[in-house]
C-alpha cells in the first residue's frame, strides 16, 4: 500500500494576506505618464472598473508552496502506471519538454515575417509529411487543437465534400458504432448531421448485415475506430470500406490512438479517407491534466483542397504560408496549431525513428495481451468477445462476475486501485461492456510495473470475496476518500466559483 | 532494436521481450497482427527518418530552430490574437511539475485533487476578473470559444442570427462561420464609426431583429480601441431577447469595467497572455464565462469543476461538475464534443492571476495602457503617420497609417525588420477601407526606450533615412 500526500490545502482565495504581492510589473518610466496623462482620463468614466477584482493576495513564496503542495496531490504517468483505456498515458520523453520550453520556441509570434520563420515552418512542414507517411494519407492539417477539434475538422470536411458535389442536401446521416468514443457522434452532431448507430457483432467487430442495412443515399460518411475500443482490429474493414464508399460516402478513421498500428498498418491503405490522431497520445507529448493536445487531421488528395488554411509550402527553397486555397473551409481556430506540442512530436518521431516506431507498435500490443493473458485467471472478471482473437493496444475486461457475487463494481475496483498507488482504467467505456474495464498499458511500462497492476487486481479480487467492505469504501490511502459526485452536480448543492461558494455559503 | 531497449521501451528488451511472449504462447509478435488482413500489413519501413540518440535529437531541433528570429532577438510590436508578455518563472515552475504535466483527465478525482482543485481555482478567478458567475476549464482558444458561443446563444434563444463588430480578427470570424454554419446559425456583420471605430448604434438597430439570438462585442476591440457604448448594445440585445455576448483580452480586465458589470450574458476571450507564452500561436486558451442561472449553465460546452465533499461529508473536495452535457455521457446530444481542453495553459493562467493579485492586475492593465499611449502619442507625432487611425481611447494595441507618407506598410516593415525592428501586423487587405494601416502592439514588456526607438526609427524610414 501507498499513502498519497495530504496538504488539506485550503482554496487559494483563503489563503494570503491583504496587501501582498507575488510579482512586480517593470515600472513605468519617468516621462512616461507626463506624456499620456492619466489612464483615468483616458478611460470614459463608463468604462473604468470601480472595483478591483477579488482575487487573492500572496506573496511568491505562498503562490508556489501552494501550487507545489497541490501537485503533489496528483497522480501522473510519472508516478507509476496509468492504464486509462483509450488515453495511451505513456512516458513523455523529458528532452522533448526542454526543447518545447526553450527561449526559441516560447518567443516566436504567429505573424513574425517568413524570413524570420524558416525553422519552425521547416518543422511543421516535415512533421505534416512524417504523419501523412504514417497514417498513409496524402495531405495533413496541423491545426486543431485537440483530437475532438480534429474530428470536427474531419465532419466539417465531409460536409463540404458533400456539398461541393452538391449531395449535401441529401446526405444528412453519419455512421457511428455503438462502440465509438462519444466524441465521435458529438463531433458528426457539431457539423450538422444526424447520427445512425450500428451495433457491434457478437465478435466485437461492426455487424455487417447492420451496416449494410444503415447504409443509403442518406450517408454522409462512417466514423471508425480501428483497433477500435475494445482492442480489436475490424477484420471486415476491407468490406466495410467497400459499403460506404459505394454508397457514396466517407470514411473517418478516428486515429485518436495509433499506437498498436505506428509502421504495421495504414488508415490510407484501407481506404480512410479522413484520419485524425491525437499527437498527446499516440506521439508521447504530456495530457496537461486535460490538455493541451493536438489533433491533426489527415486527408486523401481530393479532400485536400478543403483544409483550413494556411498551409505551409515548400518550394525547394523557402517555406511559405499559403493563404489561396479557394476551396478551403476556413478556420477552426486562430493560427496554426498547438505548435509547442507539435515541436514534442516531431522529437520524439525523431528520437524513435521509423524502426523504433513500429518497436513502440509492437511493444504496446505485447504489452496490452501480456496484461490480458495474466489477468484472464482472476476470479469475478472476464474478458468479453473472445479470447481467440489477439488484443491490440488495449484490452477490456468486465467485472459483471464480481459486481454479481459479491456488490463489488467496476468503480470499486477502479477505486481500490488507487491505494495500491496504481491509477486506475477507463471505467464503464465502451458501453457495450458491463462493468467495463478498459486497460491500456502502453509500450512505456515495464513488466515489473505491470506484474505489479495484475497483482493488485488479484489482491482486490480476493478482498471482495472475503472482505468487500474494504473495496467498497475504497480508496482509503488517496488525498481524500470517495467524493460526492451528485452533490457537485445538483442545482441546489452546485459550487462552480469560489463566488459561488461564498453566496451559498450559509447553507 | 539490437541487445538494448529503446529508453523509452523497457520491454523491448529481448529477454524480457521473450519472457512475455512465452506467457502469452507465441513465438513472434507478428502473431498478434494475424487478425490484419493480409494486404494491408505494412512490410516496409516508414519512410521517415531512422532513430537518433538524444543528444542528436536536441542539436538537430536546436540547429532547425536557430533558423528563425525570435521575439526576443529583435524589438517586435505585433499581438493580434497573441500577445507578449513577461511570463513569471514560478509559473513556469509550476505547470512543469509531472504530476500535473503528465496527469489526464481528472476522471479519480481521489488522486487528483491537486489539478482539480487549481482548475477550480482558475474558474474562480476567471469568474472575479470577468464579473461572471461561471466559468468552464477551458476551450482550445478565444475563436473556438466565440463559436461555441454563438452555438450556445442559438440553443438557448431558439434563434439563429449572431449579430458581430465589422472589426473583429478575421481568423476569428473564419472560425465562427465554421461552428456557425452546421448549426444554421446565420452571421451579419454591424458597421463602425468611421471616425471613432465605435459599434454603428444606428446600423445595430436596423440589423438587430427578433431574428437575432445574439450580439457580440469585443473589448477591447481587434484594432484596440476600447468599445465604449456596451450599455447601450447589451441593452439593444436584450430589448430583443437576444443575449449580449463580450469578447475580452484578460489584461485589460484589471481596469477596465468587467463585462459582467455591463449586462453581459456570455464572455469569451484568450487567456493566453496571463501566464502562457507566445509558441508562435498555441496552445492558446480560450476562456468562458456566463451567468449563474442553471439555464445557462446547463447549456454550457466543457468542462466544469465544481467544490463538493467526500461522501461521508467531512472534507472539501473538488470533482467534474455537469458532466451529463458533455459527449462521453451525453454523445450526439452533448453541448459540444471538447474533450481534451487547454488544461494546463488555465493553470498556468490561475498562478499568474494568483501572483498579481487585485493591485497587480489593476497596474499591470495601467502601465500597459501607459506604455502603449505613450508609443502612439510618439508615432503620432512623426510626418505623415496617422496613430491611431480612430479617435477614440486604445489600451495595448493601436493602429498606425502610413498614407500620407507614401510608403506601403510593407515598405516599411521591410525597412524596419533591417533595422532589428518588427513592426506591426500589416491590416491594409483585412480593411482596405483603411488604406496602409498596421496594428501595433505594446505590452509591460516594452520599455520607454525601446518604444522610442521604434519611433526614431520610423522616423528615419519615412524620411528616407535608412
Ligand atoms: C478513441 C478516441 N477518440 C477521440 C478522442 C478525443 O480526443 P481529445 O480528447 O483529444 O479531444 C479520444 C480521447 O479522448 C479517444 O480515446
Amino acid at each position: 500500500m501507498v499513502k498519497q500526500a495530504d496538504w488539506s490545502e485550503p482554496v487559494i482565495f483563503e489563503l494570503g494576506r491583504k496587501g501582498r504581492r507575488g510579482h512586480i510589473l517593470p515600472a513605468v518610466e519617468e516621462g512616461v505618464k507626463q506624456v499620456v496623462g492619466s489612464v483615468n482620463t483616458i478611460i470614459p468614466e463608463n468604462m473604468q472598473r470601480k472595483s478591483k477584482p477579488k482575487l487573492p493576495e500572496l506573496s511568491e513564496v505562498e503562490v508556489a508552496r501552494h501550487y507545489i503542495r497541490l501537485s503533489q496531490m496528483n497522480y501522473g504517468v510519472d508516478s507509476g502506471l496509468y492504464p486509462l483505456g483509450s488515453c495511451t498515458m505513456k512516458y513523455n520523453p523529458k528532452i522533448n519538454e526542454s526543447l518545447a520550453n526553450s527561449k526559441a520556441m516560447n518567443m516566436l509570434h504567429p505573424y513574425q515575417d517568413e524570413s524570420t520563420l524558416q525553422g519552425i515552418l521547416e518543422i511543421l512542414y516535415r512533421l505534416e509529411r512524417w504523419l501523412a507517411e504514417i497514417t498513409g494519407t496524402y495531405e495533413v492539417c496541423l491545426q486543431p487543437a485537440a483530437g475532438a477539434h480534429g474530428e470536427f475538422l474531419g465532419t466539417s470536411l465531409i460536409r463540404a465534400y458533400h456539398k461541393f458535389n452538391g449531395e449535401l442536401e441529401k446526405r444528412r446521416e453519419i455512421i457511428v458504432p455503438d462502440s465509438a468514443h462519444g466524441t465521435n457522434p458529438a463531433s458528426a452532431s457539431m457539423a450538422g448531421f444526424n447520427v445512425v448507430v450500428v451495433p457491434s457483432d457478437k465478435d466485437g467487430c461492426v455487424n455487417i448485415e447492420a451496416l449494410k442495412e444503415a447504409v443509403s443515399e442518406r450517408t454522409a460518411g462512417l466514423m471508425l475506430t480501428n483497433p477500435n475500443t475494445l482492442g480489436i482490429f475490424e477484420k471486415n474493414i476491407e468490406e466495410i470500406a467497400r459499403i460506404i464508399h459505394d454508397a457514396g460516402g466517407l470514411l473517418y478513421y478516428d486515429g485518436a490512438n495509433l499506437n498498436a498500428i505506428l509502421g504495421k498498418v495504414r488508415p490510407g491503405d484501407m481506404g480512410f479517407d479522413i484520419v485524425h490522431m491525437n499527437i498527446h497520445k499516440t506521439f508521447s507529448t504530456p495530457h496537461g491534466g486535460g490538455g493541451p493536445g493536438s489533433g491533426p487531421v489527415g486527408v486523401s488528395e481530393e479532400l485536400a483542397k478543403f483544409l483550413p488554411v494556411p498551409r505551409v509550402v515548400f518550394n525547394g527553397e523557402r517555406y511559405r504560408l499559403d493563404y489561396d486555397r479557394p476551396h478551403s473551409i476556413g478556420k477552426i481556430r486562430s493560427f496554426y496549431g498547438n505548435v509547442a506540442v507539435l515541436l514534442k512530436a516531431y522529437a520524439y518521431i525523431l528520437s524513435l525513428g521509423n524502426e523504433g516506431l513500429r518497436e513502440v507498435a509492437e511493444i504496446s500490443v505485447l504489452n496490452a495481451n501480456y496484461v490480458a493473458e495474466k489477468l484472464k485467471g482472476i476470479k469475478g472478471l472476464t474478458l468479453p468477445y473472445g479470447d481467440e482473437v489477439p488484443r491490440k493496444h488495449e484490452c477490456v475486461f468486465s467485472a459483471k462476475p464480481l459486481k454479481r457475487e459479491t456488490g463489488v463494481s467496476a468503480l470499486d475496483v477502479a477505486k481500490r486501485l488507487l491505494d495500491y498507488g496504481l491509477h486506475a482504467p477507463t471505467i464503464y467505456f465502451p458501453l457495450i461492456v458491463d462493468e467495463a474495464l478498459m486497460i491500456e498499458p502502453t509500450e512505456t511500462f515495464e513488466k515489473e510495473e505491470l506484474d505489479r497492476f495484475v497483482e493488485a487486481m488479484r489482491k482486490i479480487s480476493e478482498e471482495a470475496y472475503k472482505n468487500p467492505e474494504v473495496v467498497l469504501k475504497a480508496p482509503h490511502n488517496t488525498a481524500v476518500s470517495r467524493l460526492d459526485e451528485v452533490k457537485a452536480s445538483h442545482p441546489r448543492t452546485m459550487i462552480l466559483s469560489w463566488k459561488m461558494r461564498l453566496k451559498k455559503g450559509g447553507e | 532494436m539490437g541487445k538494448h531497449n529503446h529508453p523509452y521501451i523497457p520491454n523491448s528488451q529481448p529477454e524480457i521481450k521473450a519472457e512475455m511472449m512465452k506467457t502469452i504462447g507465441i513465438k513472434d509478435v507478428d502473431e498478434l497482427y494475424l487478425d490484419v488482413p493480409e494486404r494491408y500489413r505494412l512490410r516496409k519501413l516508414l519512410n521517415i527518418p531512422r532513430g537518433m540518440s538524444e543528444f542528436e535529437v536536441k542539436k538537430h531541433v536546436e540547429s532547425l530552430l536557430a533558423k528563425n528570429k525570435t521575439c526576443a532577438e529583435m524589438l517586435t510590436f505585433l499581438g493580434a490574437g497573441c500577445w507578449p508578455h513577461y511570463v513569471p518563472a514560478v509559473v513556469k515552475e509550476i505547470v512543469q511539475r509531472s504530476e500535473l504535466l503528465t496527469s489526464y483527465t481528472p476522471y479519480q478525482p481521489e488522486v487528483s485533487q491537486g489539478m482539480l482543485q487549481a482548475l477550480f481555482e482558475y474558474q474562480s478567478m476567471i469568474c472575479e476578473l470577468t464579473g461572471m458567475e461561471v466559468a468552464n476549464c477551458s476551450m482550445y482558444d478565444w475563436a473556438s470559444a466565440l463559436g461555441e458561443a454563438a452555438r450556445m446563444a442559438s440553443r438557448l434563444t431558439n434563434k439563429n442570427e449572431i449579430l458581430i463588430p465589422r472589426v473583429i480578427h478575421p481568423e476569428r470570424l473564419a472560425t465562427l462561420r465554421v461552428y456557425a454554419e452546421p448549426a444554421g446559425i446565420t452571421i451579419k456583420q454591424v458597421a463602425y464609426d468611421a471616425e471613432t471605430g465605435q459599434l454603428s448604434l444606428e446600423d445595430l438597430k436596423s440589423k438587430i431583429s427578433e431574428k437575432t439570438a445574439a450580439v457580440y462585442v469585443e473589448n477591447p476591440s481587434y484594432l484596440g480601441f476600447v468599445e465604449t457604448q456596451v450599455e447601450d448594445i447589451g441593452g439593444e440585445a436584450h430589448a430583443n431577447n437576444a443575449l449580449f455576448i463580450v469578447g475580452v483580452d484578460p489584461t485589460s480586465l484589471g481596469i477596465l469595467k468587467p463585462p459582467g458589470d455591463y449586462g453581459a450574458d456570455i464572455v469569451v476571450g484568450e487567456g493566453q497572455p496571463l501566464g502562457n507564452p507566445m509558441n508562435f500561436g498555441g496552445p492558446l486558451l480560450g476562456i468562458f464565462a456566463c451567468r449563474g442561472d442553471l439555464k445557462m449553465v446547463r447549456q454550457m460546452p466543457g468542462r466544469i469543476i465544481g467544490m463538493t465533499t467526500t461522501k461521508d461529508g467531512n472534507r472539501q473536495a473538488f470533482c467534474m461538475a455537469l458532466q451529463t452535457r458533455e459527449q462521453h455521457i451525453r454523445r450526439e446530444k452533448a453541448t459540444s464534443n471538447i474533450c481534451t481542453n487547454e488544461a494546463l495553459c488555465a493553470v498556468a493562467s490561475a498562478v499568474y492571476m494568483a501572483l498579481l493579485g487585485p493591485e497587480g492586475m489593476r497596474e499591470l492593465g495601467e502601465t500597459i495602457m501607459y506604455k502603449a499611449n505613450y508609443a502612439m502619442r510618439l508615432l503620432s507625432k512623426i510626418q505623415g503617420v496617422k496613430a491611431p487611425v480612430f479617435n477614440s481611447p486604445h489600451f495595448k494595441e493601436f493602429t498606425v497609417n502610413f498614407d500620407e507618407a507614401g510608403l506601403s506598410v510593407k515598405e516599411a516593415h521591410e525597412k524596419l525588420l533591417k533595422l532589428g525592428i518588427h513592426g506591426g501586423k500589416d491590416v491594409s487587405k483585412e480593411f482596405p477601407e483603411l488604406g496602409e494601416t498596421a496594428l501595433y502592439c505594446v505590452t509591460e514588456i516594452h520599455s520607454k526606450e525601446e518604444i522610442e526607438r521604434l519611433a526614431k526609427s520610423l522616423e528615419d524610414v519615412l524620411a528616407g533615412r535608412c
